[in-house]
């Protein structure tokens, strides 16, 4: 491979795989809120 | 009619954010992932591909990706019903996208059954060195030229048989409904897809010739990026990659719980299906850098897509490598469950529209609209002519059902309805990715010029040439007829009275959602509570 299409590969696979990598974490710091949907407010 | 009563089941929903994650890739990640992807990348322009295609995904597959999450996710119904209640006037649109599920279904399920039979194959090489053109056209798929016979009834049962396996299973895992069905397939076969995928990148890098492949595929060719086709093709991929505007992440984001990061997953689903289209491409130009080698040519000689690259070059891979039987089993397994997972999101579009306006359960409904499906699949796709009618139904489905749906929805939606500040507001509410003016420019500005000019595009190219030389009358029926009939059965459709014990006329649990997020109530479920609350309104 030449140096030109490693740098492009590296490039590739740091954006897209970088990026799924990056949208995993933000979404493990947002864990769901509750296992079971929250009840709504009963209104007397 | 405040009274709740409980003749409506509870609508079915995924077991868990991470169940929607994987289904919703498991739908984009698809045929095109492995076998389009890696040729579109090639010809246009190799490396350097990767700046139209990350602008693609960016700036037109994300932000649609969104904005079908907040219709399914805020209007809580498959695509008709969604639509519905986005606007009266907007149903024909769903039912637009239901039928275009419906034509995709009926051809996409042959090639599931192509693949599990070359999956077998491939273990025992049947095609004969050397001999694998011939061998896919004449001795499988006993080819017959329409222009010949019409449209032949003759029975091929090495399709045939395989077909109506993959009609039983993926109808069985249909009835079994989202959470027991959809959710648990995707668990199972979305990661033993990425490990049989990854083993098959890694035994492929190791054969003589692999590294050439990833040369020819990575070199950059930066003059491509002034050919705008090179842009169009890419928007045009990442389009139909990752499944958007034909309904499927309407319906599957329907089944979410209430508070779910909307956008945050559409991120992982979004990457995940470029991420796995990388690994693809990676697989797929290491094998063919080894084909170049062994046939002594060059890698441009071999490179090609589709139906082609996985029936004749990798056959031919699999026959000559160290190795090939492996290669061959994983590749064409790979093609099947990719196949399988995005089959039964197409399916569900159809399920669930059914469902919503027929207020029927689950089982009635999908043996009800899977059974006809599947005998007309058999019908047209288990003879001789199975391939020009595949080839001809994709081709203007693809350009005259999906892109023009889209492109008239994401008008209708933000042009005539005005309807995305409240969709973004819906998606900002519950979603740690927010979205903002640039969302509502992207959809409303870009989106509507990129997919015009790719539907003007295609409409010229299919006018001005009989598309691949087919007979007139033939296009007549399969092409220009077929995409003409959906728009008219689509209107049809939404004139048709829904029933009385149908979700659009009386469902509780969307009512409760509409009370306890404050929206406004809908015109249909009359909900005397919703009226009631004193904090009436949408945020908008």
């Amino acid at each position: 491979m030449t140096p030109t299409s490693i740098v492009m590969m590296i490039v590739a696979m740091v954006t897209v795989w970088g990026g799924l990598v990056a949208a995993i974490i933000n979404l493990a710091r947002h864990p769901e809120i509750a296992e079971t949907e929250p009840r709504p407010p009963v209104e007397l | 009619m405040a009274i709740v009563t409980t003749q409506t089941p509870a609508r079915e929903a995924f077991g868990s954010r991470n169940v929607f994650i994987l289904s919703a890739i498991g739908s984009a990640v698809g045929l095109g992932n492995i076998w389009r992807f890696p040729y579109v990348a090639y010809e246009g322009g190799g490396g350097a591909f990767l700046i139209p295609y990350l602008c693609a995904l960016l700036t037109a597959g994300i932000p649609l990706l969104f904005f079908d999450y907040a219709i399914g996710h805020r209007f809580r119904g498959s695509a008709p019903l969604a639509f519905r209640r986005l606007h009266r006037a907007a149903e024909p649109l769903g039912w637009w996208q239901v039928l275009i599920c419906v034509v995709i279904a009926v051809y996409y399920a042959v090639i599931i059954a192509w693949a599990a039979m070359y999956t077998w194959f491939s273990a025992e090489l049947t095609w004969g060195k050397g001999n694998e053109e011939d061998f896919f056209f004449t001795d499988f798929l006993q080819m017959a030229d329409v222009a010949e016979v019409g449209v032949s009834t003759t029975f091929v049962p090495q399709v045939g048989i395989p077909l109506l396996v993959v009609w039983v299973v993926v109808i069985a895992i249909m009835a079994l409904g989202v959470r027991r069905g959809i959710g648990r397939v995707n668990m199972v076969l979305m990661p033993l897809l990425l490990v049989m995928f990854t083993i098959l990148v890694v035994q492929s890098l190791f054969l003589p010739g692999a590294m050439d492949g990833l040369n020819a595929f990575f070199t950059p060719n930066w003059e491509a990026l002034s050919d705008p086709g090179v842009w169009a093709s890419a928007y045009g991929h990442i389009f139909f990659s990752l499944s958007v505007a034909f309904g499927i992440m309407v319906t599957y984001a329907s089944y979410l719980k209430r508070k779910t990061d909307l956008t945050g997953s559409g991120l992982v689903v979004a990457f995940a299906n470029s991420g796995f289209e990388i690994l693809a491409g990676i697989g797929v130009f290491a094998a063919l850098g080894f084909m170049a080698q062994a046939q002594g040519t060059d890698v441009a000689g071999v490179a090609t897509s589709g139906i082609g690259l996985a029936f004749i070059a990798f056959p031919t891979i699999v026959s000559q490598a160290a190795g090939g039987t492996i290669i061959g089993v994983l590749f064409f397994g790979a093609l099947v469950f990719a196949g399988v997972t995005s089959l039964i999101s197409i399916l569900e579009v159809i399920v669930a529209a059914l469902q919503d306006k027929l207020g029927w359960t689950r089982i009635r409904t999908t043996l009800t609209v899977s059974i006809p499906l599947a005998i007309v699949s058999m019908a047209l796709f288990s003879t001789t002519t199975a391939l020009a009618v595949l080839d001809t139904t994709d081709a203007f489905i693809n350009a005259f059902g999906i892109m023009a749906v889209a492109f008239i929805s994401v008008i209708v939606v933000a042009w005539l309805l005005h309807k995305l500040p409240t969709l973004q507001a819906h998606l900002n509410e519950r979603s740690s990715f927010r979205i903002g003016l640039l969302w509502k420019i992207l959809i409303a500005g870009l989106a509507p010029i990129v997919l015009g000019y790719l539907f003007v595009s295609e409409l010229i190219a299919k006018m001005s040439d009989p598309y691949s030389g087919y007979p007139t009358w033939f296009l007549g029926v399969f092409g220009w007829g077929m995409v003409i009939a959906l728009v008219i059965l689509a209107i049809v459709l939404s004139l048709l009275p829904w029933s009385g014990r149908s979700r659009a006329k009386d469902d509780p649990e969307y009512d409760e959602f509409l009370a306890e997020e404050h929206y406004e109530p809908d015109s249909e479920t009359d909900t005397v509570r919703v009226h009631a609350s004193p904090k009436n309104g949408e945020h908008s």
